[in-house]
């Protein structure tokens, strides 16, 4: 084995929060705080700067005991949820801050790509902002010149080349970035949340590129990203941070997703016991509500794409078991009903009912974009309504490859995924 | 950029190259100062002319002022405008570096949160900017002798070295109050204030023989006045353009120089320093 060319031993960073000890964020107590600030300066100024009386600092450690190597060539994925520590950690790589504790050993040269299109003056042409921000990426003159014209033919937007980048629709500043970044050829690539940008059809050219350019070139990469589907598709192995700690260690891409998406929710059962906001006569109740894959074991959340089996959980009160039941559940995105998923639709009414049990509807292949969910929960017993909660469960669903391509769905792109296929005749 | 051997990023590890990488991002030096000059005209109707158009009127303006309404003599023979726009070049290059470079930093938050390069590349090139504006300006200064049909001499040839003079008095405040700026936003208001009082605290509409020759003023004051970098180096170029009749006061000068490179180390210092932490307070 080579020896990595990234290797993180025990780092650490922490930043210090300050927080006011008199609360308040209004207008006079802003005012108070300017009128006084001079003296307070002066006053942490002569105490030293950590001693200033007016404000407590709080450590908060963004990274803690991080570790994980990497070797030439790889792509490695780094998972975890908002505020895990991905983004300190690339910054870390990036010299863009300094760690903590710990270090830091790289061989190579790095380029990193936190955002796309940084350093990009709306003044300048498109021309002009090609050459400063591939200075800015770390290219030469004489490198960019070089790959000028790939940059533009990737970029497509050859017709407003001298044209100042303040009038680009944002599909073409966007396009025009990272068509730049696109060409970076460094040893090391470290990549942020970049792809969630732009529209579809340019994404699956970016991934294509990345791609090509980690298999063909044996580029090392690390790549940030909330897109299972972009890591599962690109990355060789991946690591998973949790509050600012290795939660999966650098390991295979599927495991490693596997443990961030099992990890997501605190617990898989959605207790609705204690709901009071209930309406219906009341000899069955809702009592919780719980997600779970085909083979029984509980989800945390849902993923688009994948098959789940959504549980309501009910009981009955004393001797209310005969009759027919149906459960239904409505599903709400931002105020718009999505979707209804019942079994009076499907047909199946249910005799017989267990005392305390679960009614189960199993959906192949959720066809819910990326986005929250709101869901009202109901139980009947002979067409009447028993129990009806209304907002009863919030649902997260995560991105996901629904149509098996390797690239999610953009939530812009609409809230219902359809299967589809499309073919091309002549007329 | 990392040799091969190996990068190490640890806590308080300084930069072991830290002079050689800032000469590896020359070029990205080179397009930062390329794009604010650029910038600067873009969109507007007289484009680079505005650099010949503000020391002409400010000069016109002071030269009333000063001369015609406040009635300040000057050594016989020189015309009064001369002695204004001698002043006005130096000065205009100090101020447009030191606003410029004060507020490099802060200006360029978004670069210095997402990429890494030597950070004191955005003072420096804001410098730059300035002393590209002062180039332009010098064809003011051409039209101007022309007009009042003053030879150039000998002495003209050691204007670069007062230019440099000034450049680095501009850079050394431009470094501190830069670095100071990404923590203490207050900067932001004071460097406006310091210019204002600067163009009046420095011999730009007058000469310094006006504040030594006179009797009323008090020796510490005096001495006070010398501090201030720029009347060495505003004294220079009026030596260097105008000649005899305002000869450099050597101790003046001198003191100049030190102050000068006093605030150029201190600043540099200071910058690195702090270098370190701008990422996570800016």
């Amino acid at each position: 084995m080579a020896d990595p060319v990234i290797s993180v031993e025990n780092l650490g960073k922490k930043y210090l929060l300050s927080h006011r000890s008199q609360g308040g964020e209004g207008l006079r107590h802003a005012l108070e705080r300017s009128l006084t600030a001079p003296a307070r300066w002066l006053a942490s100024r002569l105490r030293g700067a950590a001693a200033a009386p007016a404000t407590e600092t709080e450590e908060f450690w963004a990274l803690r005991d991080v570790s994980f190597s990497v070797e030439p060539g790889e792509v490695v994925g780094i998972i975890g949820r908002n505020g895990a520590g991905k983004s300190t950690l690339l910054k870390i790589l990036s010299r863009i801050t300094e760690p903590t504790l710990g270090r830091v050993r790289i061989r190579g040269r790095v380029a990193s790509l936190l955002e796309v299109g940084t350093g990009f003056h709306p003044e300048l042409t498109g021309r002009e902002n090609i050459f400063l921000n591939g200075a800015i990426l770390g290219m030469t003159r004489a490198e960019i010149r070089a790959k000028f014209d790939e940059i533009v033919a990737f970029s497509e937007v050859e017709r407003f080349l001298d044209t100042p980048v303040k009038r680009y629709s944002s599909g073409m500043y966007i396009r025009l970035a990272f068509s730049v970044a696109a060409h970076l050829e460094p040893e090391i690539l470290v990549i942020d949340e970049v792809l969630a940008v732009g529209d579809a059809q340019f994404q699956k050219k970016c991934l294509g590129k990345m791609g090509e350019v980690s298999a063909k070139q044996g580029r090392t990469v690390l790549f940030v990203s909330h897109n299972m589907g972009a890591v599962a598709a690109l990355c060789t192995k991946a690591v998973v941070l949790r509050q600012g700690q290795v939660a999966y260690p650098c390991g295979p891409t599927a495991g490693a997703i596997e443990h961030y998406l099992a990890n997501l929710g605190a617990s898989a059962l959605i207790p609705l016991r204690d709901r009071t906001d209930r309406e219906g006569r009341g000899d069955l109740r809702l009592v919780g509500f719980s997600l779970h894959d085909p083979e029984g074991n509980p989800l945390s959340h849902l993923v688009s794409g994948q098959p789940v089996q959504f549980r309501i959980h009910y009981e009955t009160a004393p001797g209310k078991t005969s009759g027919r039941i149906t459960g239904t559940f409505s599903l709400y995105a931002q105020g718009r009903h999505v979707s209804t998923l019942s079994s009076e639709l499907t047909g199946n009414e249910f005799t017989g009912i267990p005392p305390r049990g679960t009614l189960r509807c199993t959906v192949n292949r959720l066809p819910l974009a990326e986005g929250n969910y709101l869901a009202n929960l109901m139980i009947r017993r002979n067409g009447e309504i028993e129990d009806w909660i209304r907002e009863g469960v919030d649902l997260k669903v995560e991105n996901g490859d629904f149509f098996g391509t390797g690239r999610s769905v953009p939530p812009t792109h609409g809230g219902t995924l359809i299967e589809q296929e499309w073919t091309i005749g002549a007329d | 950029m990392p040799s091969s051997q190996g990068l190490i990023l640890e806590a308080g590890r300084g930069e072991k190259h830290y002079w050689r990488d800032l000469w590896k991002y020359r070029e990205l030096f080179y397009f930062l100062a390329w794009r604010d000059v650029v910038i600067r005209y873009k969109q507007t109707v007289v484009g680079v002319l505005w650099a010949l158009l503000r020391p002409l009127l400010t000069t016109v303006v002071l030269t009333v002022t000063f001369s015609k309404i406040a009635r300040i003599a000057a050594p016989a023979g020189t015309p009064y405008a001369m002695i204004v726009l001698a002043g006005m070049l130096p000065w205009t290059l100090f101020s447009g570096a030191f606003s410029g470079g004060s507020s490099s930093l802060v200006g360029n938050a978004n670069l210095i949160s997402k990429v890494y390069f030597p950070r004191l590349i955005l003072p420096a090139s804001a410098v730059i900017v300035g002393f590209v504006e002062f180039l332009i300006s010098l064809l003011m200064l051409a039209l101007l002798m022309a007009y009042y049909g003053i030879a150039p001499s000998a002495r003209l040839l050691t204007l670069p070295l007062f230019t440099l003079v000034a450049v680095a008095a501009a850079a050394g405040p431009s470094i501190w109050i830069g670095a100071l700026n990404v923590r203490y936003r207050d900067f932001t208001q004071i460097v406006p204030f310091l210019l204002l009082l600067g163009a009046y605290l420095s011999p730009v509409a007058y000469t310094t023989d006006h504040v030594f020759a006179n009797d009323h003023l008090p020796a510490a004051w005096k001495f006070l006045y010398a501090l201030n970098p720029m009347v060495g180096v505003i004294d220079g170029f009026r030596w260097a353009i105008l000649g005899g009749a305002f000869p450099i006061r050597w101790p003046t000068f001198l003191l100049s120089l030190a102050v000068i490179a006093l605030l150029l180390v201190g600043g540099i210092a200071y910058f690195r320093r702090t270098e370190k932490t701008f990422a996570d307070v800016i």
